[in-house]
Protein backbone atom coordinates (compact mmCIF):
# COMPACT_ATOMS: atom_id res chain seq x y z
CA UNK A 1 0.00 0.00 0.00
CA UNK A 2 1.46 3.40 -1.10
CA UNK A 3 0.21 6.48 0.70
CA UNK A 4 0.73 9.92 -0.56
CA UNK A 5 -0.20 12.62 1.95
CA UNK A 6 -0.66 16.02 0.64
CA UNK A 7 0.72 18.29 3.49
CA UNK A 8 0.61 22.53 3.90
CA UNK A 9 2.67 24.15 6.00
CA UNK A 10 1.04 27.64 7.19
CA UNK A 11 2.14 30.59 9.33
CA UNK A 12 2.04 29.35 13.09
CA UNK A 13 -1.23 30.89 14.02
CA UNK A 14 -0.09 31.31 17.68
CA UNK A 15 2.46 33.18 16.48
CA UNK A 16 0.44 36.10 14.42
CA UNK A 17 -0.14 39.53 15.97
CA UNK A 18 -2.60 42.18 14.57
CA UNK A 19 -0.53 45.66 14.07
CA UNK A 20 -2.55 48.96 15.09
CA UNK A 21 -4.33 48.70 11.47
CA UNK A 22 -5.88 45.48 12.47
CA UNK A 23 -3.24 43.84 9.69
CA UNK A 24 -1.82 40.57 10.86
CA UNK A 25 1.83 39.89 10.73
CA UNK A 26 2.76 37.16 8.78
CA UNK A 27 6.00 37.57 7.66
CA UNK A 28 8.96 36.49 9.90
CA UNK A 29 6.28 33.95 11.70
CA UNK A 30 7.60 30.38 10.69
CA UNK A 31 5.47 27.95 9.01
CA UNK A 32 3.79 24.50 10.93
CA UNK A 33 2.15 21.79 9.20
CA UNK A 34 -1.59 22.60 9.43
CA UNK A 35 -2.80 20.63 12.16
CA UNK A 36 -5.54 18.62 9.37
CA UNK A 37 -3.16 18.01 7.61
CA UNK A 38 -0.81 16.54 10.27
CA UNK A 39 -3.64 14.51 11.48
CA UNK A 40 -4.52 13.28 7.47
CA UNK A 41 -0.36 11.77 8.24
CA UNK A 42 -0.84 10.14 11.78
CA UNK A 43 -4.00 8.36 10.28
CA UNK A 44 -1.74 7.67 7.48
CA UNK A 45 0.51 6.10 9.75
CA UNK A 46 -1.46 4.03 12.07
CA UNK A 47 -3.17 2.68 8.69
CA UNK A 48 0.11 1.56 7.35
CA UNK A 49 0.93 0.02 10.85
CA UNK A 50 -1.86 -2.44 9.75
CA UNK A 51 -1.57 -2.71 5.82
CA UNK A 52 2.20 -2.13 5.34
CA UNK A 53 3.77 -0.57 2.50
CA UNK A 54 4.75 3.14 2.44
CA UNK A 55 4.03 6.76 3.14
CA UNK A 56 5.18 9.62 1.21
CA UNK A 57 4.65 13.29 1.56
CA UNK A 58 3.97 16.22 -0.95
CA UNK A 59 4.07 19.37 -0.75
CA UNK A 60 4.05 22.93 -2.33
CA UNK A 61 5.94 26.24 -0.94
CA UNK A 62 9.09 28.41 -0.18
CA UNK A 63 12.33 27.90 1.33
CA UNK A 64 10.57 27.39 4.95
CA UNK A 65 8.50 24.69 3.66
CA UNK A 66 11.16 22.25 3.77
CA UNK A 67 11.98 23.19 7.81
CA UNK A 68 8.40 22.76 8.21
CA UNK A 69 8.24 19.17 6.19
CA UNK A 70 11.42 17.65 8.52
CA UNK A 71 8.47 17.14 11.37
CA UNK A 72 6.82 14.88 8.48
CA UNK A 73 9.33 12.91 8.29
CA UNK A 74 10.12 12.89 11.92
CA UNK A 75 6.38 11.66 12.62
CA UNK A 76 6.70 8.58 10.60
CA UNK A 77 6.58 9.34 6.88
CA UNK A 78 8.73 7.47 4.61
CA UNK A 79 9.82 9.77 2.28
CA UNK A 80 9.18 14.03 1.05
CA UNK A 81 8.48 15.27 -2.12
CA UNK A 82 8.44 19.29 -2.96
CA UNK A 83 7.58 21.72 -4.64
CA UNK A 84 9.51 24.63 -4.08
CA UNK A 85 9.37 27.92 -5.72
CA UNK A 86 8.88 31.30 -4.23
CA UNK A 87 5.63 32.40 -5.71
CA UNK A 88 3.67 29.40 -4.74
CA UNK A 89 3.23 30.84 -1.46
CA UNK A 90 0.48 32.97 -2.68
CA UNK A 91 -1.60 31.03 -5.30
CA UNK A 92 -5.39 30.15 -5.76
CA UNK A 93 -6.63 26.86 -4.90
CA UNK A 94 -7.37 26.27 -8.52
CA UNK A 95 -3.29 27.17 -9.40
CA UNK A 96 -2.57 24.44 -6.12
CA UNK A 97 -4.55 22.27 -7.53
CA UNK A 98 -2.90 21.90 -10.86
CA UNK A 99 0.65 21.88 -9.38
CA UNK A 100 -0.01 18.96 -7.22
CA UNK A 101 -1.77 17.30 -9.77
CA UNK A 102 1.54 17.18 -11.70
CA UNK A 103 3.17 16.04 -9.30
CA UNK A 104 1.18 13.30 -7.77
CA UNK A 105 1.12 11.91 -11.86
CA UNK A 106 5.04 12.48 -11.67
CA UNK A 107 5.27 10.47 -8.44
CA UNK A 108 3.21 7.96 -10.13
CA UNK A 109 2.64 5.53 -7.79
CA UNK A 110 0.12 5.37 -4.98
CA UNK A 111 -2.89 4.16 -4.00
CA UNK A 112 -4.53 6.71 -1.56
CA UNK A 113 -4.21 10.60 -1.71
CA UNK A 114 -4.90 11.70 2.40
CA UNK A 115 -5.37 15.38 3.27
CA UNK A 116 -6.68 17.50 5.94
CA UNK A 117 -10.45 18.93 4.99
CA UNK A 118 -8.87 22.05 5.01
CA UNK A 119 -6.08 24.24 5.64
CA UNK A 120 -6.31 26.14 8.38
CA UNK A 121 -4.83 29.30 7.34
CA UNK A 122 -7.32 30.10 4.19
CA UNK A 123 -10.41 27.53 5.64
CA UNK A 124 -11.53 26.79 1.93
CA UNK A 125 -11.95 22.70 1.82
CA UNK A 126 -11.24 22.26 -1.97
CA UNK A 127 -7.96 20.73 -2.51
CA UNK A 128 -8.89 16.99 -2.08
CA UNK A 129 -12.11 17.45 -3.95
CA UNK A 130 -10.36 19.68 -6.76
CA UNK A 131 -7.34 16.48 -7.00
CA UNK A 132 -10.37 13.85 -6.64
CA UNK A 133 -11.36 15.55 -10.11
CA UNK A 134 -8.58 16.05 -12.07
CA UNK A 135 -7.18 12.73 -11.41
CA UNK A 136 -10.82 11.27 -12.09
CA UNK A 137 -10.68 8.91 -8.80
CA UNK A 138 -13.34 8.86 -6.22
CA UNK A 139 -13.13 11.04 -3.14
CA UNK A 140 -14.53 10.40 0.14
CA UNK A 141 -14.53 13.67 2.28
CA UNK A 142 -14.79 14.54 6.01
CA UNK A 143 -13.56 11.14 7.07
CA UNK A 144 -13.21 10.30 10.81
CA UNK A 145 -12.31 6.85 10.61
CA UNK A 146 -11.20 4.41 7.79
CA UNK A 147 -9.52 1.26 6.85
CA UNK A 148 -7.46 0.63 3.72
CA UNK A 149 -7.64 -3.15 2.37
CA UNK A 150 -6.34 -4.27 -1.09
CA UNK A 151 -7.84 -2.06 -3.50
CA UNK A 152 -10.50 -0.66 -1.28
CA UNK A 153 -10.69 2.14 1.28
CA UNK A 154 -14.09 1.92 3.82
CA UNK A 155 -14.75 5.08 5.28
CA UNK A 156 -16.77 7.24 8.24
CA UNK A 157 -17.51 10.77 7.00
CA UNK A 158 -18.69 12.87 9.52
CA UNK A 159 -21.56 14.99 8.07
CA UNK A 160 -23.50 17.29 9.37
CA UNK A 161 -26.86 15.25 11.04
CA UNK A 162 -25.46 12.05 10.19
CA UNK A 163 -21.98 9.64 9.75
CA UNK A 164 -22.00 7.87 6.42
CA UNK A 165 -20.40 4.67 6.23
CA UNK A 166 -18.80 4.88 2.15
CA UNK A 167 -16.83 2.42 0.04
CA UNK A 168 -14.26 3.56 -2.60
CA UNK A 169 -12.29 1.38 -5.03
CA UNK A 170 -8.38 2.75 -5.04
CA UNK A 171 -6.77 4.89 -6.08
CA UNK A 172 -8.50 7.49 -3.96
CA UNK A 173 -8.60 10.53 -2.45
CA UNK A 174 -9.59 10.98 1.41
CA UNK A 175 -10.11 14.06 3.43
CA UNK A 176 -9.77 13.58 7.28
CA UNK A 177 -11.56 16.01 9.93
CA UNK A 178 -10.20 17.05 13.50
CA UNK A 179 -12.00 13.84 15.53
CA UNK A 180 -9.96 11.66 13.40
CA UNK A 181 -7.01 11.17 16.06
CA UNK A 182 -4.09 13.17 18.08
CA UNK A 183 -1.14 13.13 16.05
CA UNK A 184 1.94 12.03 17.60
CA UNK A 185 4.74 14.10 18.81
CA UNK A 186 8.15 13.00 17.27
CA UNK A 187 10.56 11.74 20.00
CA UNK A 188 14.24 13.44 19.66
CA UNK A 189 15.61 9.92 18.17
CA UNK A 190 13.15 10.37 15.22
CA UNK A 191 13.57 14.03 14.29
CA UNK A 192 17.91 13.26 14.16
CA UNK A 193 16.63 10.37 11.69
CA UNK A 194 14.39 12.78 10.01
CA UNK A 195 17.12 14.60 7.88
CA UNK A 196 18.54 11.48 6.80
CA UNK A 197 15.30 10.69 5.00
CA UNK A 198 15.03 10.62 1.40
CA UNK A 199 13.91 14.13 0.34
CA UNK A 200 12.92 15.09 -3.62
CA UNK A 201 12.99 18.75 -3.90
CA UNK A 202 11.21 20.19 -7.44
CA UNK A 203 11.12 23.23 -9.26
CA UNK A 204 7.54 24.30 -11.62
CA UNK A 205 10.11 23.51 -14.16
CA UNK A 206 10.23 20.11 -13.07
CA UNK A 207 6.78 19.37 -13.57
CA UNK A 208 6.47 20.98 -16.69
CA UNK A 209 4.86 23.91 -15.52
CA UNK A 210 6.32 27.86 -15.28
CA UNK A 211 5.59 30.68 -13.08
CA UNK A 212 4.00 32.44 -15.41
CA UNK A 213 1.25 29.62 -16.64
CA UNK A 214 0.70 28.89 -12.93
CA UNK A 215 0.14 32.79 -12.08
CA UNK A 216 -2.06 33.24 -14.97
CA UNK A 217 -4.67 30.37 -13.54
CA UNK A 218 -4.49 31.63 -9.87
CA UNK A 219 -7.83 33.36 -10.18
CA UNK A 220 -8.75 33.97 -6.66
CA UNK A 221 -7.01 36.95 -5.09
CA UNK A 222 -7.00 38.37 -2.19
CA UNK A 223 -7.48 42.48 -1.79
CA UNK A 224 -6.80 42.66 2.14
CA UNK A 225 -6.72 40.33 5.36
CA UNK A 226 -7.74 42.16 8.45
CA UNK A 227 -8.68 41.59 11.94
CA UNK A 228 -12.72 41.95 12.38
CA UNK A 229 -13.07 45.35 14.29
CA UNK A 230 -14.61 44.78 17.93
CA UNK A 231 -16.88 47.14 18.45
CA UNK A 232 -18.61 46.00 21.83
CA UNK A 233 -19.37 48.18 24.95
CA UNK A 234 -16.87 45.80 27.18
CA UNK A 235 -18.96 47.07 30.01
CA UNK A 236 -17.18 45.91 33.17
CA UNK A 237 -19.87 45.24 36.12
CA UNK A 238 -18.66 46.46 39.66
CA UNK A 239 -20.19 45.56 42.14
CA UNK A 240 -19.81 44.69 45.96
CA UNK A 241 -21.58 41.37 45.92
CA UNK A 242 -22.22 38.71 43.18
CA UNK A 243 -25.93 39.40 44.18
CA UNK A 244 -25.03 42.80 43.15
CA UNK A 245 -23.39 41.84 39.83
CA UNK A 246 -26.01 39.41 39.07
CA UNK A 247 -28.76 42.39 39.52
CA UNK A 248 -26.72 44.90 37.58
CA UNK A 249 -26.51 42.27 34.89
CA UNK A 250 -30.16 41.29 34.72
CA UNK A 251 -30.90 44.99 34.27
CA UNK A 252 -28.41 45.96 31.50
CA UNK A 253 -29.92 43.28 29.24
CA UNK A 254 -33.38 43.79 29.78
CA UNK A 255 -32.48 47.50 29.04
CA UNK A 256 -30.59 46.16 25.78
CA UNK A 257 -34.20 44.41 24.78
CA UNK A 258 -32.24 41.01 24.37
CA UNK A 259 -34.78 39.05 27.23
CA UNK B 1 -25.19 35.91 -18.34
CA UNK B 2 -26.66 34.71 -14.76
CA UNK B 3 -25.93 34.06 -11.71
CA UNK B 4 -27.05 30.53 -10.78
CA UNK B 5 -28.01 29.22 -6.88
CA UNK B 6 -27.84 25.95 -5.55
CA UNK B 7 -28.08 24.50 -2.39
CA UNK B 8 -29.96 20.95 -1.50
CA UNK B 9 -30.93 22.86 1.57
CA UNK B 10 -33.60 24.52 0.83
CA UNK B 11 -34.02 27.92 3.42
CA UNK B 12 -30.33 28.10 2.28
CA UNK B 13 -30.88 28.41 -1.07
CA UNK B 14 -34.07 31.36 -0.25
CA UNK B 15 -31.10 32.65 1.17
CA UNK B 16 -28.60 32.58 -1.45
CA UNK B 17 -31.66 33.95 -4.23
CA UNK B 18 -32.48 36.91 -2.19
CA UNK B 19 -28.25 37.87 -2.26
CA UNK B 20 -28.25 36.58 -5.79
CA UNK B 21 -31.99 39.06 -7.11
CA UNK B 22 -29.70 41.79 -5.22
CA UNK B 23 -26.69 41.23 -7.23
CA UNK B 24 -27.86 40.42 -10.56
CA UNK B 25 -29.57 43.95 -10.22
CA UNK B 26 -26.61 45.68 -9.97
CA UNK B 27 -24.76 43.53 -12.86
CA UNK B 28 -27.87 43.34 -14.91
CA UNK B 29 -27.81 39.84 -15.28
CA UNK B 30 -30.64 36.92 -14.69
CA UNK B 31 -30.94 34.56 -11.74
CA UNK B 32 -31.33 30.64 -12.28
CA UNK B 33 -31.80 28.53 -9.78
CA UNK B 34 -31.34 24.44 -9.80
CA UNK B 35 -33.78 22.42 -7.81
CA UNK B 36 -35.03 18.98 -7.88
CA UNK B 37 -38.75 19.89 -7.22
CA UNK B 38 -41.23 22.85 -5.84
CA UNK B 39 -39.60 25.46 -8.46
CA UNK B 40 -42.71 27.44 -8.42
CA UNK B 41 -41.30 28.62 -4.72
CA UNK B 42 -37.93 29.18 -6.09
CA UNK B 43 -39.82 31.40 -8.59
CA UNK B 44 -41.51 33.38 -5.32
CA UNK B 45 -38.16 33.22 -3.76
CA UNK B 46 -36.30 35.59 -6.66
CA UNK B 47 -35.66 33.28 -9.28
CA UNK B 48 -36.10 33.86 -12.81
CA UNK B 49 -35.72 30.80 -14.37
CA UNK B 50 -35.48 27.60 -12.61
CA UNK B 51 -34.13 24.21 -13.78
CA UNK B 52 -35.76 20.87 -12.64
CA UNK B 53 -34.26 17.60 -12.47
CA UNK B 54 -34.83 15.14 -10.14
CA UNK B 55 -31.52 14.88 -8.35
CA UNK B 56 -32.27 11.80 -6.48
CA UNK B 57 -29.55 10.20 -3.19
CA UNK B 58 -26.78 12.75 -3.35
CA UNK B 59 -23.64 11.52 -5.51
CA UNK B 60 -20.55 13.64 -6.24
CA UNK B 61 -20.65 12.67 -9.89
CA UNK B 62 -24.14 12.90 -10.19
CA UNK B 63 -24.67 16.50 -9.01
CA UNK B 64 -21.47 17.21 -10.63
CA UNK B 65 -23.34 16.78 -13.76
CA UNK B 66 -26.20 17.94 -13.35
CA UNK B 67 -24.86 21.97 -11.91
CA UNK B 68 -22.04 21.72 -15.21
CA UNK B 69 -25.27 21.28 -17.26
CA UNK B 70 -26.95 23.91 -15.33
CA UNK B 71 -23.74 26.28 -15.78
CA UNK B 72 -23.75 26.11 -19.14
CA UNK B 73 -27.69 26.16 -19.84
CA UNK B 74 -27.59 29.34 -17.52
CA UNK B 75 -24.26 30.65 -19.10
CA UNK B 76 -23.63 31.64 -15.34
CA UNK B 77 -20.73 34.31 -14.55
CA UNK B 78 -21.62 33.51 -10.97
CA UNK B 79 -22.16 30.26 -9.05
CA UNK B 80 -23.77 30.65 -5.34
CA UNK B 81 -23.63 27.59 -3.59
CA UNK B 82 -25.02 26.71 -0.06
CA UNK B 83 -21.57 25.64 2.25
CA UNK B 84 -22.80 22.73 3.56
CA UNK B 85 -20.01 20.14 3.92
CA UNK B 86 -21.85 17.98 0.49
CA UNK B 87 -22.03 22.09 -1.15
CA UNK B 88 -18.52 22.40 -0.87
CA UNK B 89 -16.96 18.94 -2.37
CA UNK B 90 -19.62 20.27 -5.52
CA UNK B 91 -18.16 23.52 -5.20
CA UNK B 92 -14.76 22.88 -5.33
CA UNK B 93 -15.33 19.53 -8.06
CA UNK B 94 -16.86 21.81 -10.55
CA UNK B 95 -14.63 23.80 -10.31
CA UNK B 96 -11.21 22.13 -10.73
CA UNK B 97 -13.56 20.56 -13.97
CA UNK B 98 -13.99 23.94 -14.90
CA UNK B 99 -10.74 25.31 -14.33
CA UNK B 100 -12.01 28.29 -12.37
CA UNK B 101 -11.70 30.44 -9.05
CA UNK B 102 -14.05 29.33 -6.34
CA UNK B 103 -13.83 31.41 -2.80
CA UNK B 104 -15.58 29.04 -0.16
CA UNK B 105 -17.69 30.00 2.98
CA UNK B 106 -18.36 33.55 2.31
CA UNK B 107 -20.45 35.59 4.75
CA UNK B 108 -20.17 38.68 2.49
CA UNK B 109 -20.89 39.38 -0.74
CA UNK B 110 -20.77 43.00 -2.90
CA UNK B 111 -20.59 44.26 -6.38
CA UNK B 112 -18.12 47.31 -6.21
CA UNK B 113 -16.77 49.12 -9.23
CA UNK B 114 -17.20 45.52 -11.40
CA UNK B 115 -15.81 43.53 -9.12
CA UNK B 116 -17.40 40.81 -7.00
CA UNK B 117 -15.62 40.97 -3.54
CA UNK B 118 -16.64 38.49 -0.74
CA UNK B 119 -15.84 38.29 2.98
CA UNK B 120 -14.41 35.25 4.39
CA UNK B 121 -12.52 34.35 7.12
CA UNK B 122 -9.22 32.93 7.10
CA UNK B 123 -6.04 32.57 9.31
CA UNK B 124 -8.18 30.27 11.92
CA UNK B 125 -10.83 32.35 12.12
CA UNK B 126 -8.77 35.56 13.58
CA UNK B 127 -9.01 37.53 10.27
CA UNK B 128 -11.40 38.52 7.38
CA UNK B 129 -9.80 38.14 3.81
CA UNK B 130 -11.63 40.27 1.40
CA UNK B 131 -11.48 38.25 -1.55
CA UNK B 132 -12.44 39.08 -5.59
CA UNK B 133 -11.77 36.07 -8.99
CA UNK B 134 -10.74 36.67 -12.05
CA UNK B 135 -12.39 33.58 -13.80
CA UNK B 136 -15.69 33.28 -15.59
CA UNK B 137 -17.38 31.58 -13.97
CA UNK B 138 -16.82 32.18 -10.88
CA UNK B 139 -17.94 30.07 -7.53
CA UNK B 140 -18.84 31.12 -4.32
CA UNK B 141 -19.69 29.07 -1.61
CA UNK B 142 -21.81 30.39 1.12
CA UNK B 143 -22.29 30.29 4.90
CA UNK B 144 -25.83 29.33 6.19
CA UNK B 145 -27.84 32.72 7.48
CA UNK B 146 -25.31 35.08 5.72
CA UNK B 147 -28.45 36.35 4.37
CA UNK B 148 -32.16 36.91 5.28
CA UNK B 149 -34.27 35.14 2.45
CA UNK B 150 -37.12 37.86 0.89
CA UNK B 151 -40.64 37.08 1.53
CA UNK B 152 -42.22 34.86 -1.03
CA UNK B 153 -44.60 36.94 -3.46
CA UNK B 154 -46.27 35.27 -6.18
CA UNK B 155 -44.20 35.73 -9.23
CA UNK B 156 -44.08 34.36 -12.78
CA UNK B 157 -40.73 32.51 -14.05
CA UNK B 158 -39.64 30.26 -16.69
CA UNK B 159 -39.40 26.44 -15.49
CA UNK B 160 -37.39 24.23 -17.52
CA UNK B 161 -36.45 20.69 -17.62
CA UNK B 162 -32.87 19.85 -17.19
CA UNK B 163 -31.35 16.66 -18.61
CA UNK B 164 -28.19 15.50 -18.15
CA UNK B 165 -26.13 12.04 -18.71
CA UNK B 166 -25.49 11.27 -15.33
CA UNK B 167 -22.27 9.24 -14.19
CA UNK B 168 -21.78 6.66 -12.58
CA UNK B 169 -21.26 6.89 -9.07
CA UNK B 170 -17.81 5.95 -7.98
CA UNK B 171 -18.07 5.76 -3.55
CA UNK B 172 -20.77 3.37 -2.76
CA UNK B 173 -22.55 4.30 0.63
CA UNK B 174 -23.03 1.39 2.70
CA UNK B 175 -25.03 2.60 5.43
CA UNK B 176 -26.03 6.15 7.32
CA UNK B 177 -26.70 6.61 11.01
CA UNK B 178 -28.14 9.39 11.89
CA UNK B 179 -26.65 11.35 14.63
CA UNK B 180 -28.62 11.75 17.95
CA UNK B 181 -30.37 15.47 17.99
CA UNK B 182 -28.23 17.20 20.83
CA UNK B 183 -32.04 19.13 21.56
CA UNK B 184 -30.14 22.43 21.10
CA UNK B 185 -31.14 24.51 18.36
CA UNK B 186 -27.99 26.48 18.34
CA UNK B 187 -28.97 28.02 15.18
CA UNK B 188 -32.31 29.60 15.96
CA UNK B 189 -32.36 30.48 19.55
CA UNK B 190 -32.18 33.76 20.64
CA UNK B 191 -30.16 33.45 23.51
CA UNK B 192 -27.50 30.73 23.95
CA UNK B 193 -25.61 30.25 27.24
CA UNK B 194 -22.53 28.89 26.94
CA UNK B 195 -20.07 26.56 29.03
CA UNK B 196 -16.25 26.70 28.98
CA UNK B 197 -13.25 24.86 30.84
CA UNK B 198 -14.32 27.33 34.05
CA UNK B 199 -16.58 24.29 34.59
CA UNK B 200 -14.47 21.43 36.50
CA UNK B 201 -16.90 18.23 36.15
CA UNK B 202 -20.10 17.58 33.98
CA UNK B 203 -22.49 17.50 36.72
CA UNK B 204 -21.81 21.07 37.11
CA UNK B 205 -23.58 22.16 34.18
CA UNK B 206 -26.45 21.48 35.79
CA UNK B 207 -25.95 25.01 36.86
CA UNK B 208 -26.38 25.82 33.22
CA UNK B 209 -29.73 24.09 32.67
CA UNK B 210 -30.94 26.42 35.90
CA UNK B 211 -30.15 29.37 34.07
CA UNK B 212 -31.39 28.44 30.72
CA UNK B 213 -34.89 27.63 32.78
CA UNK B 214 -34.52 31.46 34.51
CA UNK B 215 -34.24 32.57 30.87
CA UNK B 216 -37.39 30.96 29.53
CA UNK B 217 -35.19 27.85 27.56
CA UNK B 218 -32.02 29.30 26.46
CA UNK B 219 -30.16 26.96 24.08
CA UNK B 220 -26.75 25.64 25.79
CA UNK B 221 -23.40 25.12 24.50
CA UNK B 222 -20.29 24.83 24.59
CA UNK B 223 -16.34 25.66 23.29
CA UNK B 224 -13.99 22.92 21.52
CA UNK B 225 -13.07 21.30 24.58
CA UNK B 226 -16.20 20.78 26.63
CA UNK B 227 -17.15 18.71 23.80
CA UNK B 228 -14.25 17.58 21.62
CA UNK B 229 -11.79 16.83 24.35
CA UNK B 230 -14.70 16.06 27.37
CA UNK B 231 -17.35 14.87 25.61
CA UNK B 232 -19.83 16.09 27.67
CA UNK B 233 -22.25 17.68 25.03
CA UNK B 234 -22.65 17.12 21.76
CA UNK B 235 -22.18 20.28 19.59
CA UNK B 236 -19.55 23.30 19.85
CA UNK B 237 -19.76 26.87 18.90
CA UNK B 238 -16.88 28.18 17.07
CA UNK B 239 -15.09 28.20 13.96
CA UNK B 240 -15.05 24.67 13.43
CA UNK B 241 -18.16 24.19 15.23
CA UNK B 242 -21.64 26.22 15.06
CA UNK B 243 -21.17 29.73 14.34
CA UNK B 244 -24.19 31.30 15.67
CA UNK B 245 -26.03 34.71 15.77
CA UNK B 246 -28.10 35.36 18.99
CA UNK B 247 -29.77 38.39 20.37
CA UNK B 248 -27.68 37.48 23.48
CA UNK B 249 -25.00 35.34 24.00
CA UNK B 250 -23.48 34.72 27.52
CA UNK B 251 -20.45 32.99 27.93
CA UNK B 252 -19.77 31.42 31.31
CA UNK B 253 -16.13 30.16 32.08
CA UNK B 254 -15.02 30.73 28.87
CA UNK B 255 -11.50 32.18 27.81
CA UNK B 256 -12.11 33.69 24.59
CA UNK B 257 -9.98 31.38 22.38
CA UNK B 258 -9.80 32.90 18.91
CA UNK B 259 -11.67 29.96 17.34
CA UNK B 260 -14.78 30.49 19.79
CA UNK B 261 -15.02 34.51 19.41
CA UNK B 262 -15.09 33.80 15.70
CA UNK B 263 -17.72 31.60 15.37
CA UNK B 264 -19.94 33.98 18.17
CA UNK B 265 -19.05 37.45 16.29
CA UNK B 266 -22.77 37.72 14.87
CA UNK B 267 -24.19 37.88 18.52
CA UNK B 268 -26.13 41.62 19.14
CA UNK B 269 -25.38 41.48 22.78
CA UNK B 270 -22.18 39.36 24.60
CA UNK B 271 -22.24 38.93 28.12
CA UNK B 272 -19.37 36.94 29.94
CA UNK B 273 -18.93 35.35 33.48
CA UNK B 274 -14.96 34.56 33.79
CA UNK B 275 -12.84 35.36 36.86
CA UNK B 276 -9.74 35.96 35.14
CA UNK B 277 -9.71 39.55 35.01
CA UNK B 278 -7.21 39.62 31.91
CA UNK B 279 -8.94 36.57 30.26
CA UNK B 280 -9.44 37.85 26.49
CA UNK B 281 -13.29 37.21 26.10
CA UNK B 282 -14.02 40.32 28.42
CA UNK B 283 -12.57 42.26 25.34
CA UNK B 284 -15.19 41.04 23.26
CA UNK B 285 -18.03 41.61 25.33
CA UNK B 286 -20.63 43.86 25.93
CA UNK B 287 -21.12 43.20 29.70
CA UNK B 288 -18.46 41.17 31.54
CA UNK B 289 -18.53 40.28 35.06
CA UNK B 290 -15.42 39.26 36.99
CA UNK B 291 -16.34 36.13 38.90
CA UNK B 292 -16.51 32.62 39.63
CA UNK B 293 -19.69 30.83 37.23
CA UNK B 294 -19.95 28.90 40.46
CA UNK B 295 -21.12 32.11 42.64
CA UNK B 296 -22.26 34.07 39.77
CA UNK B 297 -24.34 31.65 38.23
CA UNK B 298 -27.03 30.53 40.91
CA UNK B 299 -27.11 34.62 41.68
CA UNK B 300 -28.01 34.94 38.42
CA UNK B 301 -30.72 32.60 38.07
CA UNK B 302 -32.03 33.85 41.34
CA UNK B 303 -32.46 37.76 40.10
CA UNK B 304 -33.89 36.18 36.65
CA UNK B 305 -36.63 34.66 38.29
CA UNK B 306 -37.48 37.04 40.90
CA UNK B 307 -38.09 40.01 38.50
CA UNK B 308 -40.83 37.76 36.29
Amino acid sequence: MRQLVLLKDIPDLTEITIDNERRPKIEGVKTKISDLDKRALEAAIQAKDKVGGEIAVLSMGDEKTKTALLEALAMGADSAYMIIEQMLRGVDANATSIVLEAAVRKIGDYDVVICGEMSLDSLSSQIGPRLAELLDIPQITYVKEFELSEGKVKAVRDLETADMVAEASLPAVITVVREINEPRIPSLMNIMKAKRKPQTIWSLADLGLSSEDIEKISYVKIKDVKAPLVVRKQIKIEADSVEEAAKKLAAAIREEGVL
Amino acid sequence: MSILVFSEDKDLAYQLLSKAVELAAKMDIAVYALTSDYPQDYINQGAEKVLVSNLGEFSVEKYKAALLKSIEKSDSDIVLIGSTKQGKEIAARIAAALGVGCMSDCNRINYIDDEIIVEKLTYGGSTIARETSTSNPTIITVLPRSFDKLEPQERTGEIIELSYEAPETKVKVLERREKPKGGQDLDNANIIISAGRGFKKKEDLKLLEELSEALDGAAIGCTRPISADLGWMEEWVGISGKKVKPNLYITCGISGQIQHVAGIRESKIIVSINNDESAGIHGVSDYSIIGDVYEVIPALVKVLKEKT
